[in-house]
């Protein structure tokens, strides 16, 4: 399958995952999917056979709330049953809200509280310059998230540290959960601040996978030097309705009419849904 | 105590080249032989407590053992987040020492003073809690929370303890210690408010009241058979912290007390009584000042020895 095939097949398998689930972070998921399918089909060097590889490229999704995202790429991969992601946040799943690491094959941290995967991935860091590993780390970040202090206390860590082999992907859809980023706590300058705490700053369309794949090859982008890619994305890509309406944050469609709306967009076969949506 | 876990964590990094020490601006000169030996293994991570707790998880997850340091409410309340899902959570293999115990940092205000730290050190799922009485027991526990797989939060005062134990002291994670016999009554302490237990068991013994004394070194996971074994034995338990007696040491004495021993004990906790310290003096003052001196020991013993004699009659 080619990688626009994969992104399509990925989006329409989150909404039946969050279907069966009775709700789920749709919107969040959808601006993220060219990202991780990026780096799960061409930039992480992991296998799902030899995962406790201490060389595997590590990748943290910070953004936890984004986890049906990740566990339909992990079963595309591999590291789960792909029978099991309908079983999404129901009884007896192992697949929660939020990535728990003791549950889920390639989940490379439990996250869900914001603001924790750049130190978590900056520790990783620093265990491969003192080790002298070649393992780079990712982190998606989402944007609401950077307004987390701990964030920054991570981006001293790390620029202080010259984590060269640290990357962190800002997942900037400009919306966060209750409105548009610039109407709660504005992060601009954003490319500015990211530079004044010593990283190297690469802005690109995050929904288009040249791009995204380009800039990753090119890591580091400067030597000795942290990299940050601030993704231009949008909240909830892939469904008109829900695109850039803050709403959709953690909501799935609720009338018939929403459901019509997004499978045929999203090109979903009804027979997919374990019964039919009223 | 600090120094003599400095001490320990010498040795340690010595023989493990795993272990790293993370400080959070805290302990300038005391590091300094560790430092000057294993410069790469020395991380000040600055006045950012919350990501040194955080990278301390990471660098576990990839077999690093990481020994966090710095004064004892930043490293557990500012960080407490980051302590429950990147350490507790993962089960990581983080060590977590926190300087100046209670009132230790008496000058410095409420700020500085831990009060708090055991009650919410202690609801988190995979903790195990040590608090040494001593310097030679806060070295030997030291070794003993290396061999720990997972996390530990370690309570440590400063410096200048007074020695309890000598050298051939055996440390043994989970057990309580015997310092004193008694068959009267039984105080039950952690930290270095032992030294002041034992002080008052003396007195005690001069009014003929025979007190035991017991050091819980661990609260967490907390000697049972030697708490019910002091009730049972002598009928008086009191229990003597550093600490708020909200949530706190004496609370875990008495689940254990009221869960396995159904008969009556007179029980009494002394702590600090739910008030923020904005007190200045000595840290023996302090300690006096919000009832959990040596006084205070003596008089809540004595008052339920009279009772139990009155029931008795």
């Amino acid at each position: 399958m080619d990688l626009e095939s994969i992104v399509k097949e990925i989006r329409k398998k989150v909404l039946i995952m969050c279907y069966h689930a009775g709700g789920g972070h749709v919107a969040p998921s959808f601006s993220c999917v060219e990202l991780l399918i990026a780096l799960y089909f061409k930039i992480l060097r992991i296998d799902k056979n030899n995962y406790n590889n201490d060389d595997r490229d590590r990748f943290i999704l910070s953004k936890g709330h984004a986890s049906a995202l990740l566990y339909a790429i992990l079963a595309e991969k591999g590291f789960i049953d792909k029978n099991i992601l309908n079983t999404f946040c129901q009884k007896d799943s192992i697949l929660g809200g939020h990535p728990e690491k003791h549950l889920v094959h390639g989940v490379e941290m439990s996250t869900g509280s914001l603001g924790h995967g750049l130190s978590y991935g900056a520790g990783i860091a620093l265990a491969g310059k003192i080790n002298k590993k070649s393992y780079r780390v990712f982190a998606l970040l989402s944007d609401g998230e950077c307004q987390e202090g701990s964030v920054w206390e991570a981006a001293l860590f790390a620029s202080h540290h010259k984590l060269d082999h640290l990357i962190a992907i800002v997942d900037h859809n400009k919306l966060q959960s209750l409105d548009k980023v610039d109407n709660i706590l504005t992060l601009n300058p954003f490319v500015e601040k990211w530079q004044s705490f010593g990283w190297e700053v690469r802005e690109i369309n995050g929904h288009n996978m040249k791009e995204i794949i380009d800039v990753l090859e090119k890591i580091p982008f400067s030597k000795n030097k942290p990299s940050v890619v601030i993704a231009h994305t949008i909240k909830g890509k892939g469904v008109s309705f829900m695109e850039n309406n803050p709403i959709w944050h953690y909501r799935i469609p609720h009338t018939k009419e929403e459901w019509e709306i997004a499978c045929k967009e999203l090109g979903i076969d009804k027979s997919e849904f374990r019964e039919v949506f009223k | 105590m600090r120094n003599a876990y400095l001490d320990a964590l010498y040795e340690l990094a010595k023989n493990n080249k795993n272990v790293i020490a993370l400080v959070a601006d805290i302990g300038a000169i005391v590091y300094d032989k560790y430092r000057e030996d294993f410069p790469d293994r020395f991380i000040n991570c600055g006045v950012a407590e919350s990501n040194m707790i955080t990278v301390a998880a990471g660098l576990a997850s990839c077999g690093k053992v990481p020994f966090t340091y710095t004064i004892t409410p930043f490293i557990t309340m500012r960080t407490y987040e980051q302590i429950r899902d990147d350490v507790c959570l993962h089960n990581a293999n983080v060590k977590i020492v926190g300087v100046g115990a209670g009132l230790r940092y008496s000058t410095l205000g409420p700020t500085h003073h831990a009060i708090e730290d055991i009650a919410i050190m202690k609801t988190l799922p995979n903790m195990k809690i040590i608090s040494p009485c001593d310097p030679i027991e806060s070295k030997m526990a030291t070794f003993a929370m290396a061999e720990i797989k997972g996390p530990v939060y370690f309570r440590i005062g400063t410096g200048g303890e007074p020695r309890i134990y000598d050298s051939s002291y055996k440390y043994q994670f989970g057990k309580g210690v015997v310092m004193r016999g008694g068959s009267d009554a039984t105080i039950i302490a952690t930290g270095g408010i032992v030294y002041d237990a034992i002080k008052a068991s003396e007195e005690l013994e001069k009014e003929n009241i025979s007190t035991r004394v017991i050091n819980i070194h661990t609260i967490k996971p907390i000697d049972k058979e030697i708490i019910i074994k002091s009730a049972r034995d002598t009928g008086i338990i009191v229990t003597v912290e550093e600490h708020n007696i909200e949530g706190g040491f004496g609370e875990s004495v008495a689940s254990v007390i009221l869960e396995n021993y159904n008969h009556q004990v007179k029980f009494k906790r002394l702590g600090i009584k739910d008030c923020f310290c904005s007190y200045y003096g000595s840290h023996q003052e302090l300690k006096s000042h919000f009832g959990i001196g040596k006084k205070d020991m003596v008089r809540e013993v004595k008052n339920l020895y009279k009772q139990k004699i009155h029931i008795g009659e």
